[in-house]
């Protein structure tokens, strides 16, 4: 066997090149067995680091390449495909990350992170020479989309798949569709009236063939991967399974209770938005209203800023205060969350209607006080510096938003993650904000984190955009990572099956032999299986004992040589 | 026709771009500057992770520039629209590099050899380039650029000296601009923001005194790639500084400026004051702001982070004004302390940041015309339906990104797939 590699390590500007000393780490791999060529790049990725490396593959004739640069998870995917366009397979290439662990971890240390550098780059170099050409496998793709949650962002995201001609469940909890919105009035800072806004949507929705919901239904079960899922929704006329080929999470929502704070629970005064919200639909126009804000947020325990409670505080004190020439509305708060256009032109307007806003801090937090009738809320003003006291009709309390109460129950059937506040975690906060890491899985709306409607409308686009992609497309690539079975070695004894967190290893008869059989569409390549066996019956591509050990081989070849 | 042309080259237009091409389309992305990557390629790291924020993006405009769908059309701008929705007829103006890039490899010895120096727009004129130019090294496409406007020879003067150096042939001094005319289905507006000029709120100093910048020149400055590499010193000087300020809503959430928020200065000043104390340990900085508007996934928390973890010190204050101190260093920065019992400050920085309003991308009110949409009172792309986000006033024409209103980055790509589910609907499914 002819093994030709080629070694490319990356400055990353200097990003890498502060710590490590690149050329020296270049010389040293050029020392290194199979090595046929070593060079670097001051950006491997830039179009023309990418290009260096493919012209230095034709010339040099090479048949593995191995980059040491930042991380596999931005950046492999980008080397694999600059490979395979220069006409070596893509599985023939091993990523080193020499950047988080080794310049910005030993930033300081330039000498230990630059030997270090080395000794990734002797091991990579060491399973290149034993990777293997692999082929991947494709699998279809069930042209159906499921949506859990009927609140706007998964009416908007099955409207939109509906509407791009794609076969859509919705799955809605209660017998309603439309979720919080259907407790408002107006959803601020546009002034939108909310159940129109709901309404025009669910028509549209009824009106195409393609749509199927699902009303006091929830989903039970969900079996499968990209592609090919099966969803058991439990609804009024007992289960029903719905194979498809990719989900949305939209489950919303929901207000904090704040029992015990501010009076909440004791005085019939003291309300929620949302309970002020229902007030205002029965037409109640009450006059002296005091609205506290930040009320079981922004403190320890529940640190988050729950993002849209003063915009909709902004936009009731405003109705209120236009409703009556004599009202007194008053706003308690920590900060005034009215960020972009709209809702700064909504804070500057209501302030302008003679809402009085008054801050104040976690270190003197408002005491609401009763005399029958009537609440008094005693404040310090820290701009007046002093203790006012407002009497009130009404005293209203903006709380968070929650995640569902099953939303650990959902997170658990779709095998995603959430945060520590029980909101579900997407696949990269900055650049993947409504997809899972988990394949066909998306997510979108409140359920995520707090968003006003007019966001849980482009969100549930947005996931509608990303789960329609594999659906049009009609097929899903497998990467060939996944683990296999030689079933001359395996003893069926099972312990594979019990391991793999993903269900995609089953025992099965083959011409009399029962062995375990992995099914590679469902298959992550996490590996747990090949640590589970026993007889060494199971192996992953990519990641072969054999590959393994020859890196730490090399390991302790090149710690051997440094200690010299 | 599946076809759709994407306006601007950022964050929103390359991941609108994605979205579409991977879905089928066959998508034109047309952008004014040389390279595609927007103002996110500038930044050194993102909020609240801390995230390299080309590491992030640079695979993105790769994708752009690889996918069989994709057409790029860099250093383009539109010239004209006519037609209506499904059938806009688009003329595209791809002005003229003076350069061929069929033979352009992107070495840099033409770049090496030009004695024309001119302050360089990515570095945000901290250092100069050259008139022959790669806006930054991970240009997408990696082809070299004459500015005609500063180029001795184009200005018929005696020069040159990159032709004579470039061994690919590929500069061409005569070439002239080209125009494309396409049909599309759609037609996606991206064409983001620009700061506002801080020098024109002059009792702020930028300008005047060396050691007050732009929040997008600090940037640059913590930048490892940057004209400092990532050494964070001042201008007059170039010492570490020890106390840096910065000042929020620099002509926003101002009457007599922009009225709105511009909702991302307070998480990137607490972003660049994590920064500047982790390249400078021990720096004190200060942020004075109005509100604290951490409203986003993990915002709160970073803020409290940078309190607890980093000493940030957070000043409710506007300050009035800033002087130069007798020693021509630092700055001194004027300010009262909130409350009746509010008393004035003078206090020293050795550095001042401004947080300027971030605006419409100056090109949006010419662009606006060109396609018959109509932008709202503070110069934004108004989008008149809160039920239809990424509809703009005109059929077929849709927007996303800052231009449509201030944003971050994931709020950006967000819209900018719901952009491409809308064009989707709207080409698939007909009339909505």
């Amino acid at each position: 066997m002819m093994v030709r590699i080629g070694v490319f390590i990356c400055h990353c500007g200097h990003n890498i090149a502060s710590a490590v000393d690149v050329e020296e780490v270049v010389e040293y791999a050029k020392t290194l067995p199979w090595v046929a060529h070593a060079g670097h790049n001051l950006y491997s990725c830039s179009e023309e680091g990418l290009g260096s490396i493919k012209r230095s593959i034709t010339e040099n004739k090479l048949d593995r390449v191995v980059v040491a640069a930042c991380t596999p998870r931005t950046h492999e995917p980008l080397f694999r495909r600059a490979c395979e366009q220069a006409g070596i397979n893509k599985y023939l290439f091993e990523f080193v990350n020499i950047r988080e662990h080794c310049s910005w971890i030993h930033a300081k240390e330039p000498k230990e992170a630059t030997e270090k550098a080395k000794k990734l780059v002797a091991m990579g170099v060491a399973k290149a020479a034993l990777l293997k050409p692999q082929t991947e496998s494709e699998a279809g793709v069930i042209p159906t989309a499921v949506v859990i949650g009927g609140g706007i962002s998964g009416l908007v995201a099955a409207a939109s798949l509906v509407e791009q001609g794609i076969e859509t469940h919705l799955v809605e909890q209660t017998d309603r569709l439309g979720g919080l919105l259907c407790d408002i009035t107006t959803i601020g800072p546009e002034g939108r009236h909310a159940r129109t806004l709901v309404k025009d949507v669910v028509q549209k929705l009824e009106a195409s063939p393609k749509t199927h919901i699902h009303r006091k239904a929830r989903v039970s079960d969900v079996k499968g991967f990209i592609g090919s899922f099966e969803v058991t929704i439990e609804g009024c006329d007992g289960p029903t399974k719905v194979p498809a080929g990719a989900i949305i999470v939209a489950t919303g929502t929901r207000e904090f209770a704040p029992t015990g704070e501010y009076g909440f629970g004791e005085h019939p005064q003291v309300i929620t938005q949302l309970e002020l919200e229902r007030k205002l639909a029965m037409g109640e126009k009450p006059k002296r209203v005091v609205f506290i804000t930040c009320v079981g947020s922004r403190q320890p325990g529940r640190e988050y800023c729950s993002r849209v409670c003063c915009n909709v505080t902004l936009k009731n004190a405003l109705a209120l205060s236009k409703a009556s020439p004599d009202s007194r509305i008053r706003v308690i708060h920590r900060d005034i969350m009215s960020s972009g256009s709209a809702a700064e032109k909504l804070y500057k307007e209501t302030s302008d209607s003679g809402v009085r806003f008054l801050r104040y801090g976690l270190e003197r937090p408002p005491e609401v006080v009763s005399d029958g009738d009537r609440v008094n809320v005693i404040v310090y003003d820290e701009t007046l510096d002093e203790v006012v006291s407002l009497d009130a009709d009404l005293v209203v309390l903006a709380v968070p938003m929650l995640p569902p109460d099953d939303s650990e129950v959902t997170g658990k059937l779709l095998k995603v993650p959430r945060d520590k506040f029980g909101f579900f975690l997407e696949a990269h906060v900055k650049l993947r904000p409504v997809e899972f890491a988990t394949d066909g899985v998306f997510i979108c709306g409140s359920a995520r984190w707090p968003v006003n409607a007019r966001e849980c409308i482009w969100q549930g686009m947005a996931a509608a955009a990303k789960a329609s992609i594999p659906i049009k497309e009609g097929k899903v690539v497998i990467q060939a990572i996944t683990a296999e079975v030689d079933p001359e070695k395996c003893a069926a004894c099972g312990n594979c099956v019990l391991a793999c967190p993903y269900e995609a290893i089953e025992i099965v008869d083959q011409d009399g032999n029962r062995a375990a059989k992995v099914n590679e569409a469902q298959c992550k390549g996490c590996g747990t299986c090949v640590a589970a066996c026993h007889n060494d019956a199971v192996s992953q591509k990519g990641f072969t004992s054999g590959q393994l050990g020859a890196m730490i081989d090399a390991l302790v070849k090149a710690s051997l040589e440094g200690s010299r | 026709m599946r076809r759709v042309v994407v306006i601007g080259g950022g964050i929103a237009g390359i991941q609108a771009s994605l979205d579409l091409a991977d879905r089928g389309f066959e998508v034109h992305l047309v952008e004014k500057s040389p390279s595609i990557g927007g103002h996110m390629a500038q930044l050194d790291k993102t909020f609240p992770t801390n995230d390299c924020s080309m590491c992030i993006l640079s695979p993105k405009m790769i994708m752009c520039a690889d996918h069989a769908n994709i057409k790029l059309h860099a250093y383009s701008e539109i010239e004209e629209v006519s037609g209506n929705f499904p059938e806009f007829k688009v003329t595209i103006k791809e002005k003229a590099r003076y350069v061929d890039v069929k033979k352009c490899t992107g070495c840099g010895d033409c770049i090496a050899k030009c004695p024309v120096k001119v302050p360089w727009e990515f570095e945000e004129g901290l250092v100069k380039r050259k008139a022959v130019y790669l806006p930054f090294p991970q240009a997408v496409p990696r082809k070299v650029t004459i500015d005609g406007d500063h180029c001795r020879t184009i200005q018929g003067k005696k020069c040159g000296v990159c032709k004579k150096i470039c061994q690919a042939g590929a500069i061409d001094y005569e070439q002239e601009d080209s125009i494309v005319e396409l049909d599309a289905a759609c037609i996606i507006v991206a064409i983001g923001f620009e700061l506002m000029d801080a020098s024109v709120m002059s009792q702020y100093g930028l300008g005047v005194c060396k050691d007050v910048v732009t929040s997008l020149q600090l940037e640059r400055i913590l930048s490892a790639s940057g004209p400092t590499g990532g050494h964070l010193t001042r201008h007059s000087d170039n010492m570490e500084p020890k106390k840096l300020a910065f000042i929020q809503c620099v002509g926003s959430r101002d009457a007599h400026m922009h009225g709105y928020c511009s909702s991302v200065c307070c998480m990137y000043a607490t972003k660049e004051s994590i920064l500047a104390r982790e390249h400078a340990p021990g720096l004190e900085a200060t942020i004075f702001y109005m509100d604290m508007r951490a409203t986003g996934k993990g915002f709160q928390e970073f803020v409290s982070r940078a309190k607890q973890n980093y000493g940030v010190r957070y000043i409710r204050s506007r300050p009035a004004n800033v002087q130069l101190p007798a020693g021509g260093n630092g700055v001194l920065v004027n300010y009262e302390t909130s409350g009746l019992s509010g008393e004035s400050v003078t206090e020293e920085f050795d550095m001042l940041v401004l947080c300027p309003a971030l605006i419409p991308s100056k090109d949006a009110g010419k662009l606006a015309e060109i396609l018959g949409i109509d932008l709202d009172e503070d110069g934004f792309i108004d989008m008149p339906d809160m039920a239809r986000p990424v509809d703009t006033s005109r059929k077929g024409v849709l927007a996303c990104g800052f231009v449509s209103g201030p944003i971050d980055i994931p709020d950006s790509v967000s819209q900018a797939s719901a952009a491409a589910a809308r064009a989707a609907e709207l080409v698939d499914g007909g009339d909505r």
